[in-house]
């Protein structure tokens, strides 16, 4: 087999974080190559440099295509060879039909007008190689998920493909989408046609891969020849995440108490689909002192488990009970939250969590004014002291707490957000990814303030999807899954080979849930001895 | 606090200092400026006593809808309404008053309220049913135009009271009436004023430096003062020199002082501009949003109606055309005083600052004869003038 696409020693900063570091990968005609890794593991940005989304000139290294060194400078010049993706999050635009989506960036034209008859005719011949039947003037919203991911795949058929590159195809597909999904990509294989698959279901890519590439911390760990050996999901998910952890977490001798925050039977449905239950009738409960780890993919509903609960802020049709100090608390809006003792610090601090415009003190007073004004009128002073107290106390680089929040660095930033909710004075702390998108030393100053919280007698929840962190910081970690938790472990047996394999195996889907729970019991008692 | 007041750049060189702010002060320097011109090129009728008073009485209202739609803006909304909400309060007000001869005072709280009950209605939709602003009060702005017609049955009505009539073309009563051509009282109630906002500028100045805040450099802060007291005492000498202090001025000013309190140092009016500057983030906060949007609009409502009646005052009579085009005035003096269409910024001194300079503009263009034609035209350019200037200014 000749080589189609040959990725060699490449290399990606952003902002001095390295997000890829000497990557070689090479792809041959006629062959699915399976690149796995965890979140952050560098993925999508390979597959962005590869398709030109990041210039030739903003990497290091080289891209030979077809024999030939490459500069892409956009996606057109990469399309323009036939390398096409199908992102994860699906791009079609959906009061459109069909066809319209399929033609959307160049469609037959005769005199300068659309070809309305070439559209349908070619539409159909494309729907019928994905399998697809449905008319091609059906508009795209009134397909399932499953069959829009086909559509996608028509799109990219549409387009003179050679390297299709699918971003986790199967994320959102139920099991029989994703099975007749992976067969087309084999009969896709079987006429010469290569594909780059990025997957978390390890069962998947050992069903349908040549290939696999282990990419790790933006590195390549490994390639495995699926023919030459048998694949063994256990070697990935050591690749996967081994690492060194020592010296990246500060030391912390926990004194836990007795249960502050209980949640029982919450359930939680999709706020758009009507009949999707999200999160589905989970307990969950966090002890005085204690700090809980969230662990789970994207999309397994840890954000919206934490942001349902506090103030109903995602979702429809909340219903369970939530106990604090043995006590049912009302937590239905967010200021009753924040008065129960709650704070939630967000994900996404630019889009949810500051006012970029305004600056530090207004930022740190926000959620809790009431305490820096009488009468409704606030003291400037009280509140200029209170922000330059947390400044201090947190470390805020900033010029004064005058500065506008938008200037500051991601880890400074962050230290703003936790400060406005420990002016809350909170009893439980929920942390959603806390240290995304921050540097090292920043996480590490994160890191001990999250442990002076928790030896403060705060219960601590901390979602994460690094799980070092979550296995540095936290006493216990729960793993999510599709709504629910799948797994806890204790901070003594937790391992990140425990952890990922919960998660992948449940990727599997298995439809007897008896017969995934023995199995899950068989590997967390193989671990263990 | 020794340590941290050593960080704090409290030395800077005054030229770095005049630089950074002269974003807050460019606005009133360019009132300033385009004052100077009009004076200048209309050989001095612009600041005449008369001519003055005239200017203040002439875009009084459009000052008073300024305070609300600026809350209204800096919300993230526009109200497209307020003309047409004005000229149907107007219109109300001189059925109630001339037709049924209610006396002046329920007539203005019956007015008042309605006006609430008019922004109410408009915000239900805006911030409780997320209706884009732009359509409620489009709707808005067609559905009080054809009230007012319907109310007035497409006639003019009036005259008022003449006690109604002092809401605009009033002026305060002379305490000391034998003292000349010069009016006292009001010489002495803007020398008051004068002294009262040098007093409250060193009070804040003085308690922010004792707690380690940094202040303006002295000379900076004391040009600045004497500035403003001088800028003060002209003016009410010159509106003296006429008939004494409007009215409507002495209203004005009230308001102008409480919704610059209201914006700048209550609760309230820092969540109204953490809903504008990052809405989501504001509810994770705890902040009510929709009620806050939704009071916005009441407010502006009820602002709108004092505008109306203050219309219908210094006209004397409603007609159906009354508020016609107002909306366009009271956005644009917003936008001129350098609030975001984007949302969470704004000043009530820029909007006041705007109001002005679109009225000092009409009237130095009406007094030099340039016809309603071109002033439209210069008025447009100047709008989008300023709104650049800023967005450059942003950028830098």
């Amino acid at each position: 087999m000749s080589t189609l696409l040959e990725m060699r020693g490449i290399s990606k900063a952003f902002a001095g974080v390295k997000a890829l570091e000497d990557i070689n990968f090479t792809v041959r005609q006629g062959e699915i190559h399976a690149v796995v890794g965890e979140n952050g593991a560098g993925k999508s940005t390979l597959v962005k440099v590869l398709s030109g989304v990041y210039p030739h000139g903003s990497y290091d290294g080289s891209i030979v295509y077809d024999g030939r060194e490459r500069h892409f400078r956009d996606i057109n010049d990469s399309e323009a060879l036939g390398i096409i993706i199908i992102h994860q999050e699906l791009a079609l635009i959906p009061l459109l039909s069909i066809a319209e989506n399929i033609f959307i960036a160049n469609p037959p034209s005769r005199f300068g007008m659309i070809d309305r008859d070439a559209v349908y005719k070619r539409s159909q011949q494309l729907l019928a190689k994905v399998g697809l039947n449905e008319a091609p003037d059906t508009l795209v919203t009134n397909i399932g998920v499953g069959k829009q991911q086909l559509v996608e795949i028509a799109k990219a058929l549409s387009k003179e493909v050679r390297l299709l590159i699918l971003d986790e195809p199967t994320a959102s597909l139920n099991e029989s989408d994703s099975a007749a999904l992976l067969d087309l990509l084999v009969e896709f294989r079987s006429q010469g046609m290569s594909a780059i698959l990025i997957s978390h279901k390890l069962n998947e890519v050992a069903r349908v891969a040549d290939r696999i590439t282990v990419l790790r911390d933006g590195r390549t760990v490994d390639t495995m020849d699926c023919q030459a050996s048998t694949i063994e999901e256990d070697r990935i998910i050591r690749k996967m995440v081994d690492r060194d952890l020592e010296h990246r977490f500060p030391k912390r001798e926990p004194t836990i108490g007795e249960p502050v925050f209980k949640v029982e039977n919450w359930s939680v449905y999709h706020p758009l689909h009507a009949g999707r239950q999200v999160i589905k009738n989970v307990d969950f409960q966090v002890r005085r002192g204690e700090i809980v780890g969230i662990a789970g993919l994207m999309g397994a509903g840890r954000t919206e488990f934490a942001m349902s609960l506090f103030g109903r802020s995602w979702g429809r049709r909340i219903t369970g009970r939530a106990l604090l100090h043995g006590r049912e608390v009302d937590l239905s809006t967010v200021s009753r939250a924040i008065d129960a003792g709650l704070a939630y610090v967000t994900e996404d601090r630019k889009q949810l969590g500051l006012l970029l415009a305004d600056d530090v003190r207004k930022n740190i007073t926000l959620a809790n004014l009431g305490s820096v004004s009488s009468g409704h009128v606030i003291d400037d002073i009280k509140e200029m002291r209170v922000a330059s107290d947390y400044r201090n106390r947190m470390r805020i680089r900033c010029s004064d707490v005058y500065q506008a929040s938008g200037n500051l660095s991601g880890g400074n930033q962050q230290k703003v957000v936790l400060s406005k909710w420990l002016f809350t004075d909170p009893e439980i702390l929920i942390l959603d990814e806390p240290t995304r998108g921050i540097d090292i030393g920043a996480k590490y100053e994160i890191y001990c303030i999250i442990n002076e919280l928790a030896d403060a007698g705060k219960a601590v929840i901390m979602i994460s999807s690094e799980m070092p962190e979550l296995l540095g910081i936290c006493d216990r970690i729960c793993v999510m899954n599709e709504g629910a938790f799948v797994g806890e472990f204790d901070r003594s047996e937790a391992t990140q080979e425990k952890i990922m394999r919960v998660i992948v195996r449940k990727g599997e889907r298995l439809v007897d849930r008896d017969l995934q729970r023995s199995s899950a019991e068989e590997l967390s008692g193989g671990a263990l001895r | 606090m020794s340590d941290k007041t050593a960080t704090l750049p409290g030395t800077r060189e005054h030229a770095g200092f005049v630089k950074t702010n002269l974003r807050e002060y460019g606005m009133l320097l360019s009132l300033f400026a385009i004052m100077l011109f009009f004076e200048l090129v209309t050989d001095g009728t612009l600041l005449r006593p008369l001519n003055l008073t005239n200017l203040v009485l002439q875009n009084s209202y459009i000052v008073i809808m300024a305070l609300g739609m600026l809350l209204v803006i800096v919300t993230g909304h526009i109200d497209l309404s307020v003309g047409s909400v004005a000229g149907f309060i107007g219109a109300i007000a001189a059925v109630l008053m001339v037709r049924y001869g209610v006396h002046f005072i329920p007539a203005t709280i019956a007015c008042l309220a309605l006006g609430a009950l008019i922004g109410a209605a408009q915000g239900y939709w805006v911030a409780y049913f997320k209706i884009p602003s732009f359509i409620v009060t489009l709707a808005g702005m067609l559905v009080f135009k054809g009230l007012a017609l319907a109310v007035l049955q497409g006639q003019s009505v009036g005259p008022f009271s003449p006690t109604f009539q002092k809401l605009s073309s009033g002026f305060i009563p002379e305490l000391f009436p034998g003292a000349g051509t010069l009016y006292p009282t009001s010489l002495l109630i803007g020398a008051a004023l004068a002294l009262g906002l040098v007093y409250i500028s060193v009070k804040t100045r003085a308690r922010r430096a004792s707690h380690g805040v940094e202040v303006e450099p002295t000379s900076f802060f004391a040009l600045k003062n004497a500035i403003l007291v001088g800028v003060v005492i002209y003016f009410t000498y010159l509106i003296a020199s006429h008939r004494g202090l409007p009215n409507v001025l002495v209203i004005m000013v009230a308001l102008i002082a409480l919704y610059g309190f209201v914006t700048t140092r209550t609760t309230i009016g820092r969540q109204i501009y953490a809903v504008g500057g990052n809405e989501k983030a504001a509810k994770l906060s705890g902040i009510k949003t929709e009620r806050l949007t939704f009071l916005t609009f009441v407010n502006m409502g009820v602002l709108a109606a004092l505008a109306g009646l203050v219309f219908a005052a210094r006209l004397n009579t409603a007609t159906p055309k009354a508020g016609l085009g107002f909306e366009l005035d009271v956005i644009a003096a917003c936008f001129i005083g350098g609030a975001s269409a984007y949302g969470g910024v704004g000043r009530v001194a820029g909007a006041v600052i705007g109001a002005l300079i679109m009225g000092v503009m009409n009237n130095g263009m009406s007094i030099l004869g340039i016809g309603i034609d071109y002033q439209q035209v210069i008025k447009g350019l100047v709008l989008l003038g300023a709104v650049c200037l800023d967005v450059y200014n942003q950028r830098r």
